[in-house]
């Protein structure tokens, strides 16, 4: 039921205002390298990714499930759609745009954000550090056949983003470093490579329009297998995105609140001619950095975006991409997780070998959600071969030497059917076996085959044999599935 | 025995609280558990950080940087929230109450308070609370969210403690009123005061309001009852004025929801002009 709670609402938006404004307003600087670079990445013109990231943000502000997260045009989603615009155009990367939001939508509805307790430690960390990888990498193209000014003007960059909060914390300091180096390169007329080179800034409020593509069938199909990995690493990234704030605020947020906010922003966001987005990590944790608490600063950083251009958008398109490039660079090194390099000594070896799978599968595919499914599924594998592994047999042999009692431990399923079976010593000679599983749980008919096939073993070699203590749920299964207790056992053995 | 859940957050209307607790305790010869309620205002942690500028492990760092701060003030906060229970058991030691004991709790009175209802029979709050805004005539910000959210009667401090001899249950036909007339007709806890039943109406008579007096007699109450014509805020008001009643027993909410939506409730502005405590009923 639609409760709204005035309260609440209240307290989300205006319980921390001054705060809030000026960290959107520090986000809003870090918000447009980005969109800008990974406008130009995907093949369009900077204003698709500026209009995004403004309605992304402002629609997630009123109607995301976290307060404090920003979204806007991202890397990891700017990637998945190169090879849409280049075959196809801007207008059905709008389409597409539309159709990953009704997607998210669908899966906010179905609860599908609590699937995300399937993403292992393992896996988060190795999509951090792969989407700050590609961040990273995307920027080299703007090194190529660019002469020591720009090596020496994104050096600098760097030096002023890292040095300058040494002196004051007061003012951001990519703001410091876009400053200074568009003052150095207008001062000393060097020839490079502005922000305006890169295509069409926006000059006025994003409009309300439909994207100009047939609505058929085909079309569907063009955009499809584009707006399900948008779905997906959209989801994902925020998500991951609202943990990390939940975290660092030590509050809840609404996860499938978030899944279908994030829909209806890039719904808007196709219909005002931006591509898709999701939360950003690096900004994310630059806004809680800067204070922002409540949904104004995600709000304010979207409006503080879109004002700026708008009317700065002269001296925008004045910027250096060496300055761009270095705010950049900083995010990539900041969202890396340079932890997980030191914590590879100490972790154990799978885990590790999760994360590096993850980030090598998205590095050579650029898609973040086959480098997620790829470290979702070795982890599970990884889980079940541990989990295999605490299965233990012991046996004991009565006084009369009459009977013995094998005792069954742990987890038995398909992992763990053979070392299972194997424990068994059939060369044995004892008039009666008992099999105790009261200590174990029988999960699949993998294990049910292998029980059936140690039971009819021993009544081969003419001991009596009884299974005690199956517990309920196994019993359930072993009272469909199994043989050994029907009197066709042989025949239907042989059909396993 | 029954107990009283007396909510404090150390702010002028605490000793208030205490003593209306310390009274219905009396009364109903019942025990007093205070409770205390850490808000955490997570909000207001910050670093005075613009630097927007992200440190390798920014996330960690950040982590390392909040959590530190929330330890520090959370410690003062606790430290706090004991001398303020400290203050409450004292309080209520002086004010002659057998069984009192104390908790404190973390997270907002609203999110804490349904795990102690059940337990509890009637609930005392400030009519303000810390956060108020004076200046608005806000009323505490909580109590209105725990009006709401409460099952049993909740008892409105006011200011100052006066003694209570004489209650007014403004009647208004609604479940809630009605509920408030049972128990005032079956409670101990306004037993043998003398009762005043108004109700706001232009109408001369409502069979409600008829059966609710009859109600009242046959407790035993010598019922002084009037249907007054005008505003319920007004009338009400002036009641309590011109008799000098010192309880006013109400619905929580009344029939107008739909008023309530456009102008806010009539119940809210009545806690708000009223200068004495209030028991409501949802």
């Amino acid at each position: 039921m639609f409760n709204f709670d005035w309260q609440k609402t209240k307290q989300e938006w205006f319980s921390n205002i001054h705060k809030d404004l000026l960290a959107g307003l520090v986000v809003a600087l870090a918000l447009i390298p980005e969109a800008i670079a990974f406008s130009i990445i995907s093949g369009v013109d900077p204003k698709v990714g500026l209009y995004a990231s403004f309605c992304i943000a402002v629609v997630t502000a009123i109607v995301g499930g976290r307060p404090a997260m920003i979204s806007a045009a991202t890397g990891a989603m700017a990637l998945l759609m190169v090879n849409l615009v280049k075959e196809h155009g801007l207008q059905y990367l709008l389409a597409a745009t539309l159709l990953t939001g009704v997607l998210q939508i669908i899966a906010g509805a179905l609860k599908l954000g609590n699937l995300l307790r399937f993403v292992s430690r393992s896996v988060m960390t190795g999509f951090v550090n792969a989407l700050a990888i590609l961040i990273f990498l995307a920027q080299l193209p703007e090194f190529k056949g660019a002469g020591w000014q720009m090596y020496a003007l994104v050096a600098a960059g760097l030096g002023i983003i890292y040095l300058f909060p040494l002196i004051t914390k007061a003012v951001p300091s990519p703001l410091v470093c876009i400053v200074v180096i568009t003052g150095f390169a207008l001062w000393t007329g060097l020839d490079l490579r502005t922000v305006g080179d890169m295509g069409e800034l926006p000059s006025a409020l994003p409009t309300f329009f439909l994207p100009d593509v047939p609505f058929n069938l085909e079309t569907l199909w063009i955009i499809l297998p584009y707006s399900l990995p948008l779905a997906v690493v959209g989801l994902l990234e925020s998500l991951m995105t609202a943990t990390i704030v939940d975290d660092l605020t030590d509050t809840d947020s609404a996860k499938n609140q978030e899944c279908a906010g994030q829909g209806v922003a890039n719904i808007v966001s196709g219909f005002f001619g931006g591509m898709a987005g999701c939360a950003m990590i690096g900004q994310t944790v630059i806004n809680v950095q800067s204070g922002g608490r409540g949904r104004l600063s995600t709000f304010s950083a979207g409006v503080f975006l879109l004002l700026l251009l708008v009317i700065l958008g002269d001296w925008v398109a004045r910027i250096p991409m060496a300055a761009l490039v270095a705010v950049m660079i900083m995010v990539a090194i900041g969202t890396f997780s340079w932890a997980s390099l030191v914590n590879m000594r100490t972790h154990p070896k799978s885990s590790s070998m999760v994360m590096i799978a993850t980030v090598i599968v998205v590095v050579f595919t650029h898609n973040l959600a086959l480098g997620v499914l790829v470290g979702v599924l070795m982890s599970a594998l990884t889980f079940a071969r541990k989990v295999a592994q605490i299965v233990r047999v012991t046996s004991t042999l009565d006084a009369a030497n009459e009977c013995r009692t094998y005792e069954v431990r742990g987890q038995l399923f398909f992992a763990s059917a053979e070392s299972f079976s194997r424990s068994f010593d059939f060369r044995e000679v004892v008039p009666r076996i008992v099999i105790d599983v009261s200590h174990a749980h029988i999960w699949d008919i993998t294990a049910i085959a292998a029980l059936d096939k140690v039971v009819l073993k021993f009544r081969r070699e003419g001991s009596e044999v009884t299974i005690a203590g199956l517990n309920e749920a196994s019993a359930t299964l072993v009272d469909r599935l199994a043989v050994h207790d029907k009197p066709d056992a042989m025949e239907r053995l042989l059909q396993h | 025995m029954s107990q009283i859940l007396a909510c404090t957050d150390g702010s002028v209307y605490s000793s208030s609280v205490y003593d209306h607790a310390a009274w219905a305790a009396a009364r109903m010869s019942a025990a007093v558990h205070v409770i205390h309620a850490l808000d955490p205002q997570k909000e207001s942690t910050s670093l005075a950080d613009l630097s927007g500028s992200l440190v390798a492990d920014a996330q960690q760092a950040l982590m390392a940087e909040l959590v530190a701060l929330d330890e520090a003030r959370s410690r003062v906060a606790q430290i706090r929230g004991k001398a303020i229970l400290a203050e409450a058991e004292r309080h209520l030691k002086e004010a002659g109450v057998q069984k009192i004991s104390t908790e404190q709790r973390h997270g907002s009175l609203v999110e804490t308070l349904p795990d102690f209802e059940p337990s509890n029979d009637l609930v005392v709050i400030g009519k303000r609370g810390k956060s108020a805004d004076f200046a608005t005539l806000h009323l505490g910000g909580n109590l209105e969210r725990i009006i709401r959210a409460a099952h049993k009667p909740v008892l409105v401090a006011s200011r100052a403690f006066k003694p209570v001899n004489s209650f007014l249950i403004a009647f208004d036909g609604g479940p809630s009123a009605k509920k408030a007339v049972a128990f005032a007709a079956s409670h101990e806890l306004l037993k043998g005061l003398n009762c005043h039943l108004v109700m706001a109406s232009n109408a001369d008579q409502d069979a409600d309001f008829t059966a609710a007096k009859q109600q009242l007699e046959s407790a035993g109450f010598a019922v002084n009852a009037s249907i007054i014509p005008g505003e319920p805020e007004e009338v009400i008001a002036a009641t309590i004025e011109q008799h000098g009643v010192q309880l006013l027993v109400m619905g929580a909410w009344g029939r107008s929801r739909l008023r309530h939506l456009v102008l806010g409730s009539t119940t809210t502005s009545m806690v708000r002009t009223c200068l004495v405590p209030v028991l409501m009923f949802r």
